[in-house]
């Protein structure tokens, strides 16, 4: 795996020298850059734009959007290795919750938006509990199917049940407080900015907290399960637990981004919460590199944005990633950046004292690392 | 059972002993002497003297950056239909530029691949976009649903050629015009249609799981009352029916009302006529395309149609443009609509409302006869009047029936 | 005859509740949609067997498997067309032209098909296999596969389905129970169980089949005694190929529209549904699971309402995998011969 060409030298250089720079001069670097991302709508570069062909800041909140979908997704599949083929489910879940909650068109009592995100990802997460406790006993592509078997059941319960509201689905669902200068709302489905600056917010706050947890007790289990489970098992990990919590983390997330997805909409039908958006969602994960928070957000990025930049090979876009697909699972399965692991709790501080100099961090590709074939 | 539909499997029966190759059979409207009254065939709307004409007096005058929109499925899902459109208004627009070397006014297209997801962000971009001063599109309800109060919020006049579901109009957009009647018009008239023209007793009503597929089975459900003696559900992208086939066939209704798209409807029609049930097949304006009569094969035949669409026959004029423009292909299901709609917002340019404020303000109060009908619009932006034709397929064409005129 | 005491039960899916068990509407229609439910298995079992084969072997799903189908079913229409007919009315044949052309059209999606797998074997498995890729890099891989399939023919042929072409209108032949069995129902059937037993006997009964069970079993040992690996998972791609275009004639006969581009997805999933139910890697748990499956969602359709047919074949597949992911018969093509 370990190719000594220049290139992956000097990106190997480049993350070798980032993680020797102190978090002080790491947040230096960082904070331009975040407040570069949060200005892109307003900026609108000319090359990066999508317009003349769809609303700039609409389609970057599309991109944020995927990126929080693909850092929940990278949890379960990146961390924790089960592949989930029905992880739209728990977006959906999200969606509809806070569709039924806020839309005068459910007959559902009518909550502030901001007090809904909690309850639908509180929904979702018992959502993943239940689909996570019967069927996480099952091991790689048979839990692959059934996930997807569930997205499918979610999609079709959407459908059949009455309330629901199937394809007529719900108007007007709700938005965060907060009024423009003109009296009108502040968050609406015109304007992708404050949406856009919301979820980059929310993204920040989730990477925070699942870059802790990853280097925490519950993160190396993760690991140690998607790289063998039954080592795992024999060192005392419970397994079962661990993987549990994945898809269930995974699951709040899905559900934190749907909840926005119905909000910028103000709309929720059953359209799109199909397999083939599914298949989208972990395309974003498995081409940016499962298991590499960087990596996944630039997923997210090739995946929403390059239909909407280039309108004119929207159509192509299945077509395009499925190459993708089966090209990168043939020369890099690991992705375009392969995972890596920060596994050590006040590791920076460790490895200072130790040797000397930054982090080390362990690279090995999530998706590829089970050579002898997961399911025994 | 339908005499009808008996004398159509005698005759297909004869027609297929006689002949070797493929051959259609021939139904001969009253003339197997049943006691059920079919009205002979109306005839179709000529093209009226005082239809508006997207050409005008060949004077106008407007600013080169004039900009109209069509918004819609173009390459997207049920594709076909926005093809339609889009075609008939790029005739009406090609039609005000020959004649006005003064006004040449730009047609830009936006492709939301009719799904409530895409149209937002493609909807902002068109009201963003200051050149465009109206807009015919949004084909489809579930989109319209998403968007529509985005032209509603920016004032840009949105006039509809095919979004039928009746809560549209409820929303309180100012820029909402729907340029046909909506399914609470079509609904009743199709009851009306079933249970009086083809003397039906007993109706199945089957319903997609479409919005539009759902409004009209309800709208017509509650106005057959107890005549609709079963409901069934099918799924969109659903091709085995045999379940529900079975059903029907043991309901053993007089008629069989199908709410939704010609894709279900073609093979639904099929395995009903295979399994040998006999009720008349009707169809709604989402089913009444040639993609329909095609795949349907045997079953087709003698199946019938409402569409609050006036038939095209005797738009000659109008037909022949079409074809020249199309590529030789036939005005289909709203193509005409599109071209009135486009015509009326040429007129409200060509008057000199050229921003967006004058020509919402034009529509608004917009009375005239177009190729379809007469258009004008209430204060919700629903026609004041619509029709609701009937159409059958005989020798695999689709022919205008009767007209069903309101009580 | 017996609409009215069903009546109730229709209304009420109608007023409350979102299932309504029209357990009438199941015991009138029994046999009917036991008779539907055989054809339609008889399809599942076909493409499930694919599914089978290659996991028995590779431990693999296939999951462009359905593209291999739907390759088969537009070859199918190719045939009917380059024939001279078109769509509308059924023409009308006689009986030795009809089954000249329905065998040419056979001939042509079996090697439409198989050669669909071939090509998805060469091109996309081979390479990983060389790799020894894990398990899962081969499952998205396969996902990738579908995608590119699938939208082949979109970009082709669009979005509609082609338009019907049919040879063969079904004629009832006789009555069973009150149902009524057609000529189509009876070639899908007898084909179908004709064409599982060549694949059970090739695969129990041949020199070769001796080799893909032992291959099956341990490729390391079988490579050993001197078992050519690479032809073994080339020959049962191309069987499941085979087996996929027969199983897409016969589907185009039963839905003369249903050649279109994702047409073969939920076919695909039911496919595999019935060879896990069955026990997958089994080729005779592949055709039980195939019948199995054809009735239970008929027999779930008109118990719940044509809205609860997939959700049927769903939580089926979730059940199964859930509480014995070796299905009925148990796993493992190795021991095909028990």
């Amino acid at each position: 795996m370990t190719t000594t060409d220049t290139r992956a030298g000097q990106r190997r250089s480049l993350s070798e020298w980032w993680n020797n720079l102190n978090r002080p001069t790491q947040w230096a670097v960082m904070i331009p850059i975040v407040l570069l991302i949060y200005a892109l709508p307003w900026l609108n570069p000319p090359i990066l734009t999508t317009e003349p062909g769809y609303d700039f800041p609409i389609a970057m909140f599309e991109v944020a959007r995927y990126a929080l979908i693909a850092i929940g997704l990278n949890i379960v599949v990146g961390q924790a290795g089960l592949l989930d083929l029905g992880y739209v489910g728990f977006f959906a879940v999200g969606a509809y919750v806070a569709a039924l909650f806020t839309s005068p068109d459910s007959s559902l009592a009518k909550l502030p938006f901001l007090a809904v995100i909690p309850i639908a990802m509180a929904i979702t997460m018992v959502f993943g509990v239940i689909l996570g406790t019967p069927t996480l006993r099952l091991r790689g592509d048979y839990l692959a199917i059934v996930t997807l078997g569930f997205g499918e059941i979610v999609r079709l319960l959407a459908d059949n049940i009455e309330p629901l509201r199937g394809n007529q689905g719900f108007q007007q669902v709700g938005h965060p407080p907060g009024t423009n200068a003109d009296g009108s709302a502040l968050f609406n489905n015109t304007d992708g900015k404050p949406w856009y600056v919301l979820t980059v917010t929310v993204i920040i706050v989730v990477l925070l907290l699942v870059g802790n947890l990853e280097r925490s007790r519950v993160g190396r289990a993760w690991v140690a399960i998607r790289d063998d489970e039954d080592a795992a098992a024999i060192m005392g990990v419970q397994t079962f637990k661990f993987k549990v919590w994945a898809f269930v983390i995974g699951a709040a997330i899905g559900g934190l981004s749907g909840a926005l997805y119905a909000g910028q909409l103000a709309f929720v039908n059953n359209q799109k919460f199909d397999v083939v958006t599914s298949m989208l969602f972990l395309a974003a994960v498995i081409l940016g590199g499962s298991g590499n928070k960087v990596g996944v957000l630039l997923g997210a990025f090739v995946v929403a944005y390059v239909p909407l930049r280039f309108l004119g090979i929207a159509e192509y876009k299945f077509l395009i990633f499925g190459f993708a697909l089966i090209i990168l699972m043939i020369f890099r399965p690991q992705g375009l950046l392969g995972a890596r692991q920060r596994l050590l709790t006040y590791g920076r501080q460790a490895y200072q004292r130790l040797l000397g100099k930054g982090e080390q961090i362990s690279h090995d590709a999530s998706v590829s690392s089970d050579r002898n074939g997961g399911v025994k | 059972m339908s005499r009808a539909r008996f004398g159509r499997v005698l005759a297909l029966a004869a027609a297929a002993s006689l002949a070797l190759g493929a051959c259609a059979a021939r139904n001969d409207d009253g003339g197997d002497g049943g006691d059920e009254a079919q009205q002979p065939q109306a005839s179709a709307p000529a093209e009226a003297a005082n239809a508006a004409d997207p050409a005008g007096d060949g004077n106008a005058k407007c600013d080169p950056n004039t900009t109209l929109a069509y918004a819609g499925t173009i390459n997207g899902q049920n594709a076909a239909l926005g093809q339609n459109i889009l075609n008939g208004v790029k005739l009406a627009v090609n039609r005000h530029n020959d004649a006005n070397p003064d006004c040449q006014v730009v047609l830009k297209e936006f492709e939301t691949e009719g799904t409530p997801d895409r149209a937002p962000g493609i909807v902002t971009q068109v009201v963003n976009t200051p050149e465009i001063i109206g807009v015919v599109g949004l084909p489809f309800s579930g989109e319209s649903k998403a968007a529509g109060n985005i032209f509603d919020e920016k004032g840009l006049v949105q006039v509809t050629p095919s979004a039928t579901n009746p809560a549209l109009s409820e929303n309180g957009w100012k820029t909402f015009f729907r340029g046909l009647g909506n399914d609470n018009t079509q609904g009743p008239a199709a009851a009306k249609f079933i249970t009086g023209e083809l003397g039906a007793k007993t109706v199945c009503v089957v319903r997609d799981d479409s919005e539009y597929g759902v409004g009209l089975a309800n709208a017509i459900s509650a106005e057959l009352g107890d005549a609709a003696s079963c409901q069934e559900k099918v799924k969109t992208k659903q091709t085995d029916f045999s379940a529900i086939v079975n059903s029907i066939k043991s309901a053993n209704p007089d008629a069989i009302f199908y709410s939704g798209y010609y894709q279900e409807a073609s093979p639904f029609a099929q395995q009903l006529y295979d399994a040998g049930v006999e009720a008349t097949f009707v169809g709604p304006d989402g089913v009444k395309d040639d993609e329909f009569v095609k795949s349907a094969g045997d079953a087709a035949e003698g199946v019938y149609f409402t569409c609050p669409c006036v038939p095209a026959d005797q738009f000659t004029e109008f037909t022949e443009g079409y074809k020249q423009l199309s590529g030789g292909k036939e005005p289909g299901t709203y193509s005409p609509e599109g071209y009135d709609l486009a015509t009326i917002l040429l007129k409200g340019v060509d008057s000199g409302a050229t921003d967006r404020a004058a020509l919402l303000d034009f529509v608004k109060n917009y009375e005239g006869q177009g190729l379809t009908k007469s258009f004008k619009w209430d204060e919700k932006g629903e026609l004041a009047a619509s029709t609701v034709w009937t159409y059958k397929v005989e020798d695999g064409k689709i022919i205008r029936n009767t007209e069903i005129k309101p009580d | 005859m017996s609409i009215y005491h069903q009546m109730p039960g229709l209304l009420l899916a109608q007023d409350d509740g979102w299932i309504d068990f029209n357990v009438s509407g199941l015991v009138d229609q029994f046999w009917s949609n036991t008779v539907d439910g055989l054809a339609q298995g008889s399809i599942y079992a076909l493409v499930a067997l694919g599914y089978t084969l290659v996991y028995g072997v590779l431990k693999l799903i296939n999951f462009a498997h359905s593209e291999v189908f739907i390759y088969g079913a537009y070859a199918t229409w190719f045939t009917f067309y380059g024939l001279g007919f078109r769509p509308g009315p059924t023409a009308e044949l006689a009986i030795f032209e009809l089954i000249g052309f329905l065998f040419l059209a056979l001939l042509a999606a079996m090697a439409v098909s198989g050669a669909t797998a071939f090509v998805l074997e060469r091109v996309a498995y081979r390479p990983l296999r060389n790799r020894g890729a894990p398990r899962l890099v081969f499952l998205i891989t396969a996902i990738g596969a579908s995608f590119v399939l699938q939208q082949l023919i979109f970009i082709w042929r669009g979005a509609n389905p082609e338009q019907a072409i049919r040879l063969l209108r079904p004629e009832p032949v006789f009555e069973i129970f009150g149902a009524t069995v057609t000529n189509i129902t009876i070639i899908i059937v007898v084909a179908s169980i004709l064409l599982w037993f060549i694949a059970d006997t090739f695969v129990n009964k041949t020199r070769f089949g001796r080799g893909i069970r032992a291959v099956a079993q341990d490729p390391d040992t079988a490579t050993l005694m001197g078992v050519n690996k690479e032809r073994v998972y080339i020959m049962t791609f191309l069987i499941g190929g085979f087996l996929a275009g027969a199983a897409a004639l016969f589907y185009m006969m039963k839905i003369p529209q249903g050649a279109w581009y994702q047409g073969g997805f939920l076919l695909g999933i039911k496919a595999f549904t019935a060879a896990v139910l069955g026990g997958i890697g089994n080729l005779r748990g592949a055709l039980l699971g195939g019948l199995l499956l054809g009735l239970m969602e008929n027999y779930g359709q008109s118990l719940f309402g044509g809205e609860w047919k997939d959700v049927v074949a769903f939580v089926l597949l979730v059940l199964i995998l859930m509480f014995r992911p070796t299905g009925i018969l148990g796993e493992s093509l190795g021991k095909a011969r028990v």
